[in-house]
This record gives structure tokens, C-alpha cells and sequence, in this order.
């Protein structure tokens, strides 16, 4: 165990070292305090508007800019290691690659939830203190819901990072698969769902369909900030709104799609040719 | 018991074999040379003992266990190991990365600058190590080996980089470690300067032990002739006939000839009998001439080798040194 901890920390201070704490603390400060101020721009409006609203716009940028930030931070850790020379070195000691591999998204994980804590920690300190008439409570159990599901997003895009990173030989090739990746979750998926609805006129089983959006981490997510406020959300989101999802479910399919990544990188670093 | 015991070992990467039938032995406290061209299989070889290889065929046994078996891990604190290109974490001081793996083999942080001042990095123990040269990369490299004191060291390629004064630092380290006990695997391309630090030379030469032994095995097992060089003043006809050998005067005034190594004695007696004689040195075949004489007979079409040999910075040694006998040489 001693040994996971000794990655973690030089993980994390690798983080801080070349800047990417501190670089992405200010992007989810600045997005969060401009999203609650100015988010209702678009309908006349200039300040704090409601906790939902904020909520729903906070998550709907944050599905496309958080999992690009984890693949950036986490394509290299495999072969990246292996580029540097330190993989074949470590891989000498008495450590385990489980325990390596661990180590890694136990630290990469720091950085990013300690970026997600204080950027929109900040960001819900603000409008507590700034804005008229909110409820404390709601305010810091929407925003507490938001960063524990943040952090979940953050770790599974950290794990699919650690599959092609393992799997690979090359750390320009490990980048671009995980440009691929953030590129279908985010983008081609919910198109395909969306066109496949189209296309069939709603004729594919209602039933069925909500639960493709949980093959899909991105909308997970959003669904979890999402069923809390009792809103219908928009686009394909609205399609779930029928069916009853728990937010303990959703968060639990969000931890499936940790493990299950995880797993597999595991599973490659060991097949991995050293 | 044998510290490392490899038992016909062979190495295949898809169809295409690395290592075929190697057997090498190291005992406690014994330093082997393992020498051999680019792609020889002298990394696979490390990789296999170090338990990140499973080999294809045969028995590998490091302290007695197999290394690649997960029970190993224990052992791991017991060995060290330099890889041969290491370029370590760019944005930690050398200190922090040196502490990084002292947490690694729980070793106390507190012998980390012990350890760097040992290899002579002390004043740059707070800089980045991306601003650290090859040299000093090695540096580290060699006290992260060394930080739990090791019973057996794999080194890969130690001196690469290092100034003269570092190498002979590195060479006193390895016959300090030596007398401690510990055994250590020392692989290399620069021979000069490594004979008077190990005890047994293994060559490899495409995937196969082409020699393996102590220096003066070695020696034993070829022909090659000791050369002496002398200086003085001589009736060279009159000495060629009592020493019964070619004599060949070199450009810079002294003598040289070339003679079987156990006619050695009786040779150096009728030298150092002459009146006119000033200087003498004997120069049993080193090294470098082994290496080639090894190599090459391993090899079933020599040219071919020769060629390759020459293309490569492998041995930049031999090449020259043939060449300036030749021009010494007189008809």
C-alpha cells in the first residue's frame, strides 16, 4: 500500500510541477462563476438566476471540457513511462503493476478533484454569498452532487486513458486514440442515438432506449445532475425523462464504468510487452 | 548456492530468435562482464533475470527462485538495477525523484542525499532533472541502483556519458560494492579500462554465449599473441636471430614483436640482457582483442560481420588500433 501512496504523491506533485493544477483550477473556476452570473444572459437576465439553471448549464459545458481535460492528463501515464525509460525501472522494484496502475489514477484523481473542489467550490461560495434569496442547503447539495459526480466523470475518462495508454506503444498514438475517444462520448454518440430516433420515428422501443444512454458516461452524468431538479432536460436527455432513474443508480453505473476500463488497463498492462 | 543460474536459455520474439541455449552462472560477490554487438541479446538477457522476460525455453534462478514468478517480489530489494536509457521524471529535482524510489524500496528518505553526494550530484540535487545532462542522469541512475545496498547490481551500459575522472569513481564503487558481496552484471560496449574490474567476461554474439570465462580462460582458449614493446639500443639482425622472431620498429623509435604467450619469459630474459635496453612493456592480448577474436570466429561468414561490425560505434576500439599496427609494420 505503501508503495500505491509513493506514486500518488509523485503523481500529484507531478500535477502541480508542470502546471496542470493550477491551469485547470482556473478554467472550472472561471467557467462555474461565469456560467452562474452570466448563464441566463441569453433570455435578458444579468446575475445569479436559479440553482437549477445553473446546475443544468454547468453540466452541459462541463460533459464536453471535463473528460477532455482527464484524457490529457492521464494518455501519457502508461506509455509515456514506458518512452521514458522508467516503466522497465519500476517495474524492477518490488511493486506490483496493480499497485502502479493504482497509484496512478489514485493521484491523477487528486489533481483533478481537488481542480473540480476549489473551481466550483468557488463558484457556489460566490453565489451563497452574493446572490438573494437561496437556499443554503439546496444550494450545497446540488453543488456537492455535482462535484462528487464530476470527479466520477473525471476518473472514468482517467481510466479509458489508462486502456489505450497500456495498450499502445507510442504516446503520439496514445493521444490521438484519446482525442477519438472524447470525440465519440461526447460528440458521435448521443448524434447516432439522436439519428437512430429520427430515423425510426420513435418506433424502437421506448423502453429500451433510456438505458443506451447509460452506455454513454457523458450522459450519465448530466442525467445525474439532471433527475435531482425534477426538470425535463433537453435534446436527448429528454427521452430519460419518462423513465425513473435513481441517482443512486446512476452513480452506480458511473462506478461500473471505472472498474470496468480499469480492469481492462490492467489486464493490457499485463500483456504488455516490457 | 549460485546468485544467478540461467540454464539453457533461448528467447524467441515472434519467429525470430534472440538468445539460443545460453547457461551462465554468477556467484556471490562475482563481477561478470557481459559484452556483445547491438542486438546480441545482452538487454534480453538482463530483462530475463530481472524477471521481466519469461523465456521461451529453460530454467532461470536468481537468489534460487524464478524472477518472473510473483513470490519474487521480495527479492526485488535486494536488487539493483540501471537501465540503459533512463530519462526520468522531467519535472522533479534529482532529490525528489531519488526520494520517489527510496519510498519505493523503503529505504529512509535521509540516504537519498547521502547517495547523491556518493555519485557527486549534491549541488544539483534541487535542480530539475530536466535540466541535467547525460552524465549527470547517469549519475542518478547509478544511486537509485545502489540505494538499498544491493546484493546483486544489474548495470546496463554504466559509464555511457560519464567523464574519465566519474568513470574511475564508478569502477572503485564496483570493487567496493564487490568486496562487500554483492554480485553485479556489467554490460557494456567501452572495454578498455573494465579488464582489472571483473571476474569472468561472458561475449555474446547473436543470441549465443561465443565466450564465456575468466579473462585468463580466455586467453588460454585462443592463440593470440602477447605483444612486447621495447625501446633502446640494439643490433636488431643479431637480437631477431637470438629471440628466433620478427622484430618491427614502429615510427616513434621503439621495437615491438609479437610472441606466443608462454615463450613470454624466456623472451623478457634475453631482452632485458641486452645492454642497450631502456624500456620494455608486456601486453598480453586485451580485451578488445579477445571480444573480436571471439566474435568473429562465432560468426560463419566473417566478412559479412566485419562489415557490420565497422558500421556500427560498437567497438570503435578494435578498428583503429588493427590499423595503426599495420602502419607500424615494416617490410
Amino acid at each position: 500500500m505503501k508503495s500505491v501512496i509513493a506514486i500518488a504523491e509523485k503523481e500529484l506533485k507531478d500535477g502541480l510541477r508542470n502546471r496542470w493544477l493550477i491551469a485547470i483550477t482556473l478554467i472550472f473556476a472561471v467557467m462555474a462563476s461565469g456560467l452562474s452570473w452570466f448563464g441566463s444572459a441569453s433570455v435578458g437576465s444579468i446575475g445569479f438566476s436559479s440553482i437549477a439553471n445553473t446546475i443544468t448549464s454547468l453540466s452541459s459545458l462541463n460533459v464536453f471540457l471535463l473528460p477532455l481535460i482527464a484524457l490529457l492528463l492521464a494518455y501519457p501515464a502508461i506509455v509515456g513511462e514506458d518512452e521514458d525509460g522508467t516503466l522497465l525501472l519500476l517495474l524492477t522494484y518490488p511493486l506490483t503493476k496493480g499497485e502502479l496502475l493504482l497509484g496512478k489514477l489514485i493521484g491523477q484523481t487528486s489533481i483533478l478533484s481537488i481542480a473540480t473542489v476549489i473551481g466550483f467550490g468557488s463558484a457556489c461560495l460566490s453565489i451563497l454569498f452574493f446572490a438573494d434569496y437561496v437556499e443554503t442547503s439546496e444550494l450545497f447539495s446540488a453543488f456537492g452532487l455535482f462535484i462528487v459526480s464530476a470527479i466520477l466523470l473525471g476518473m472514468v475518462f482517467i481510466c479509458l486513458s489508462y486502456v489505450i495508454s497500456s495498450w499502445v506503444s507510442e504516446k503520439s498514438k496514445a493521444a490521438g486514440l484519446a482525442l477519438i475517444v472524447w470525440f465519440f462520448f461526447v460528440l458521435i454518440y448521443d448524434m447516432g442515438l439522436l439519428g437512430i430516433l429520427v430515423a425510426t420515428e420513435g418506433q424502437i422501443q421506448a423502453d429500451v432506449f433510456p438505458y443506451l444512454l447509460l452506455l454513454n458516461p457523458t450522459d450519465i452524468f448530466r442525467l445525474i445532475n439532471l433527475v435531482t431538479f425534477e426538470t425535463n432536460g433537453t435534446g436527448l436527455l429528454s427521452i430519460a425523462s419518462d423513465q425513473s432513474f435513481s441517482v443512486l443508480g446512476l452513480l452506480i453505473s458511473m462506478l461500473i464504468w471505472i472498474v470496468l476500463p480499469f480492469s481492462l488497463a490492467y489486464y493490457r498492462l499485463l500483456k504488455r510487452p516490457i | 548456492m549460485s546468485i544467478i543460474e540461467l540454464k539453457n536459455i533461448s528467447q524467441n520474439f515472434d519467429k525470430l530468435s534472440v538468445i539460443e541455449s545460453l547457461n551462465l552462472n554468477l556467484e556471490k560477490g562475482e563481477v561478470l562482464g557481459l559484452f556483445g554487438h547491438n542486438g546480441a541479446g545482452k538487454t534480453t538477457t538482463m530483462k530475463i533475470i530481472l524477471g521481466l522476460l519469461e523465456p521461451s525455453n529453460g530454467q532461470v534462478k536468481v537468489f534460487g527462485e524464478n524472477p518472473f514468478h510473483s513470490d519474487f517480489s521480495h527479492h526485488r530489494y535486494r536488487i539493483g538495477f540501471l537501465p540503459e536509457n533512463v530519462s526520468f521524471y522531467q519535472q522533479l529535482t534529482g532529490l525528489e525523484v531519488l526520494q520517489f524510489f527510496a519510498k519505493l524500496k523503503k529505504v529512509s528518505v535521509s540516504r537519498c542525499l547521502d547517495l547523491l553526494e556518493k555519485v557527486g550530484l549534491s549541488e544539483a540535487s534541487t535542480r530539475k532533472v530536466k535540466t541535467y545532462s547525460k552524465g549527470m542522469k547517469q549519475r542518478l541512475g547509478l544511486a537509485q541502483a545502489i540505494l538499498t545496498e544491493p546484493s546483486l547490481l544489474l548495470l546496463d551500459e554504466p559509464t555511457v556519458g560519464l567523464d574519465p575522472i566519474a568513470i574511475q569513481e564508478f569502477y572503485t564503487l564496483v570493487d567496493n560494492l564487490k568486496e562487500k558481496g554483492c554480485s553485479i552484471i556489467l554490460c557494456s560496449h567501452v572495454l578498455p579500462g573494465v579488464e582489472k574490474h571483473i571476474d569472468k567476461v561472458a561475449i555474446l554474439s547473436k543470441g549465443q554465449l561465443a565466450a564465456y570465462g575468466s579473462i585468463k580462460d580466455l586467453r588460454n582458449q585462443t592463440s593470440l599473441p602477447t605483444k612486447i614493446n621495447f625501446s633502446g639500443c640494439f643490433n636488431i639482425d643479431e637480437l631477431t636471430q637470438k629471440l628466433n622472431n620478427p622484430i618491427t620498429s614502429n615510427d616513434s623509435g621503439t621495437f615491438s614483436l609479437e610472441i606466443d604467450n608462454k615463450d613470454k619469459l624466456p623472451v623478457v630474459k634475453i631482452l632485458l640482457a641486452q645492454p642497450g635496453i631502456q624500456d620494455l612493456d608486456t601486453l598480453p592480448p586485451s580485451l578488445e582483442q579477445l571480444y573480436y577474436h571471439f566474435v568473429i570466429t562465432n560468426q560463419t561468414s566473417p566478412p559479412a560481420i566485419i562489415k557490420n561490425i565497422s558500421g556500427q560505434n560498437d567497438i570503435p576500439i578494435v578498428q583503429p588500433k588493427t590499423t595503426k599496427i599495420r602502419q607500424g609494420e615494416k617490410p
